[in-house]
């Protein structure tokens, strides 16, 4: 009588597991093989490799064309993450806070970047920046970029803003703070671990980015997306998966360092949430 | 100074075709502690936003120390406010919040320590300083906002039902405390709450509102004896209300008539003869009288028991009267002893003229 129940729960259990377990074989086999093949004794791509060898990396690192990418990417994303940072927040800021008509149209203007297809943003872009002279240009890709990764600062920095009691501000102000030191002072702060987050966000979108880079950057100045792209319509070699491994660790540790952010903004909301709770 | 701190001058605000509160004229004496009461929605927090300057009055003047402080924004007002959820900075030590005010007026280093440290004193939290928000009680948060508030030593201090979220016995424990600094500082405060008792306990005077509209300011004994509208009747403490139709006035007392019955009351101004006004009076203030009240008697009128309620230090009588209205009568439980007056007893109720009170019918 007894067994049925916990044997049926049994049956429950194993199939989760199997059916967990090939999802994340799906997901994860790709980037693991990768991996494998970039430490590959072979001079081209086969799995598995005949033996082990560092000369992709040595390659990687020893070439001055794939340097040059690596440089332009970061030359990039950094400038795109403080940039967003600082736009996002500002906009997050209104969009919680400010009583004008239009808001939410002002917001969905700014979500408008994650919505519309990519392709249509890059040709958007490629046809104006061009104009401007901003095509092939360092500036160009940074705006690019910042206009893309805004969206998910705004998302991640407004979250948070709508778990800081709008009293606090109130009281700073009746404290005899202007608006500005009641916002660096209280708000800042305590939303802090948010834009840490949009930042890494920011920084891991612009450094993926292909297709707006794609049509953005020249010949001469290509971040390292756009140069794996075109090598690999031409002669592949496994650099190109030690390149690809360089990314998958590079995005791994920034969301790591995310996620211990996130736990810490959650922490800090947690502290607000209890002094509501106290005061029903 | 001999003026009032504090003093409102027709303030109206108005959301589009709602009005919050409308021609609020009000004062408030340096040393006083005033209480907004009324039920919510009737304006008082929106009256106390204004004055702290979160919110802008749509017309009329605030001045504080005599000096007109309506354009000023909050932080340029220098006013104290403690808020109903106490908003304190969760990131910030106790010691950080208090100094906050100070902080901002650019206090020196050491005066902060010591202004920090007599306030924590004062509010009975000496030793919890680097203590987070979070880590403290309801109660002790209550004290650090209130702490906070007054720590630059702010000519008034504004208290939006500070005392909300704490559980009776805490709070009557609270409103010794807060009783106690507001005697021991000399501090000038108004005190928002709906909470009638807590009004009573708390005011010098205490100022009534009910949709968006002052109804009457006193203290509380005024308030309870000689309440000045129907709503501030019912509102503070319980009123049997009889209809009735103005006579002559004479000595301050009006001749009414309510169902053919001959009332003495207390009319605060002059009466139209045939006037409709009603008559308030309190439940404890009716005497009962076994039988038929004699003919031709003021202030008595004939009914029949139809409830009794045993309250410990009282009891309470509903009586049915011959015209069929429900009046509520208090009498005091005398040890031992069963009721006075059996469930469907005759009876007849009286009561002294100055207990009675005329009101508008409104």
């Amino acid at each position: 009588m007894m067994t049925a129940p916990i044997r049926a729960g049994t049956w429950w259990a194993i199939a989760r597991t199997v059916v967990c377990g090939l999802i994340v074989v799906y997901l994860i086999a790709p980037m693991v093989i990768v991996l494998i093949i970039s430490f590959s004794a072979a001079p081209f791509l086969t799995f598995p490799p005949p033996g082990f060898s560092l000369q992709w990396y040595r390659k990687l690192f020893g070439d001055a064309a794939w340097l040059d990418a690596l440089i332009t990417s970061v030359q990039i994303m950094l400038p795109t993450g403080t940039i967003a940072i600082v736009l996002g927040t500002a906009a997050a800021f209104g969009i919680a806070r400010g009583r004008f008509p239009g808001a939410s149209i002002v917001s969905s203007f700014l979500m408008a970047p994650v919505v519309v297809p990519v392709i249509i943003t890059a040709a958007a872009m490629f046809g104006i920046f061009r104009g401007f002279g901003l095509y092939g240009t360092l500036a160009g890709l940074i705006l690019a970029h910042t206009v893309l990764t805004i969206p998910y600062v705004v998302t991640t920095v407004l979250a948070s803003l709508h778990m800081v009691d709008e009293q606090l501000e109130n009281a700073a102000l009746t404290l005899g703070a202007t608006p500005w030191a009641a916002f660096w002072r209280i708000v800042f702060p305590l939303i802090l671990p948010a834009i840490l987050s949009g930042f890494l966000f920011a920084v891991i979108i612009s450094f993926d980015e292909l297709i707006v880079s794609i049509f953005i950057s020249s010949p001469t100045l290509r971040p390292v997306t756009v140069k794996m792209w075109s090598d690999i319509r031409g002669d592949v070699d496994p650099t190109i998966s030690a390149i690809g491994t360089v990314l998958f660790l590079f995005s791994l540790i920034v969301l790591f360092a995310e996620s211990l952010l996130r736990g810490r903004w959650r922490e800090g909301a947690s502290d607000l949430a209890s002094i509501e709770a106290s005061t029903p | 100074m001999t003026g009032p701190i504090l003093e409102l001058r027709n303030v109206s605000k108005s959301y589009g075709p709602v009005t919050a509160v409308s021609e609020l004229s009000l004062e408030l004496a340096k040393g006083e502690f005033l209480s907004l009461l009324g039920p919510s929605g009737s304006g008082k927090t929106t009256t106390l936003m204004m004055i702290s300057g979160l919110l802008q009055p749509t017309t009329g003047d605030i001045l504080l120390e005599g000096r007109p402080i309506t354009p000023l924004p909050p932080y340029k007002r220098n006013i104290g406010v403690v808020f109903q959820n106490y908003a304190l900075f969760p990131h910030l030590t106790l010691a950080k919040n208090i100094a906050f005010p100070l902080t901002m007026r650019k206090a020196g280093r050491s005066e902060i320590a010591s202004r920090v440290r007599k306030v924590l004193e004062l509010v009975g939290l000496a030793n919890h300083g680097g203590r987070y928000p979070r880590q403290l009680s309801g109660g002790q948060q209550q004290r650090v906002a209130l702490a906070r508030a007054m720590v630059f030593e702010p000519p008034i201090l504004l208290m939006d039902e500070p005392l909300g979220a704490l559980d009776k016995k805490l709070r009557e424990q609270m409103q010794l405390e807060i009783k106690r600094l507001h005697r021991e500082l000399d501090m000038s405060i108004i005190y928002v709450t709906h909470d009638q008792e807590e009004a009573l306990v708390m005011s010098d005077r205490i100022a009534v509102f009910n949709l968006g509209r002052l109804q009457q300011v006193g203290t509380p004994t005024q308030l309870y004896e000689r309440p000045a509208t129907r709503f501030v009747a019912e509102f503070i403490g319980e009123s049997n209300m009889f209809p009735a139709v103005a006579g002559t006035t004479a000595n301050g007392f009006s001749i009414l008539d309510t169902a053919g019955v001959r009332l003495r009351a207390v009319a605060a101004w002059p009466l139209q003869a045939g006037a409709r006004v009603v008559v308030s009076i309190r439940p404890e203030r009716i005497a009962l009288q076994p039988g038929d009240a004699p003919s031709g008697i003021e202030n008595a009128i004939a009914g029949r028991i139809t409830e009794v309620v045993y309250l410990g230090r009282s009891r309470k009588y509903v009586i049915r009267t011959d015209a069929g209205q429900e009046i509520v009568s208090f009498q005091q439980a005398r040890s031992g002893s069963e009721p006075d007056f059996e469930l469907g007893a005759a009876v007849s109720m009286s009561w002294r003229a100055e207990d009675a009170n005329v009101l508008p019918a409104d």
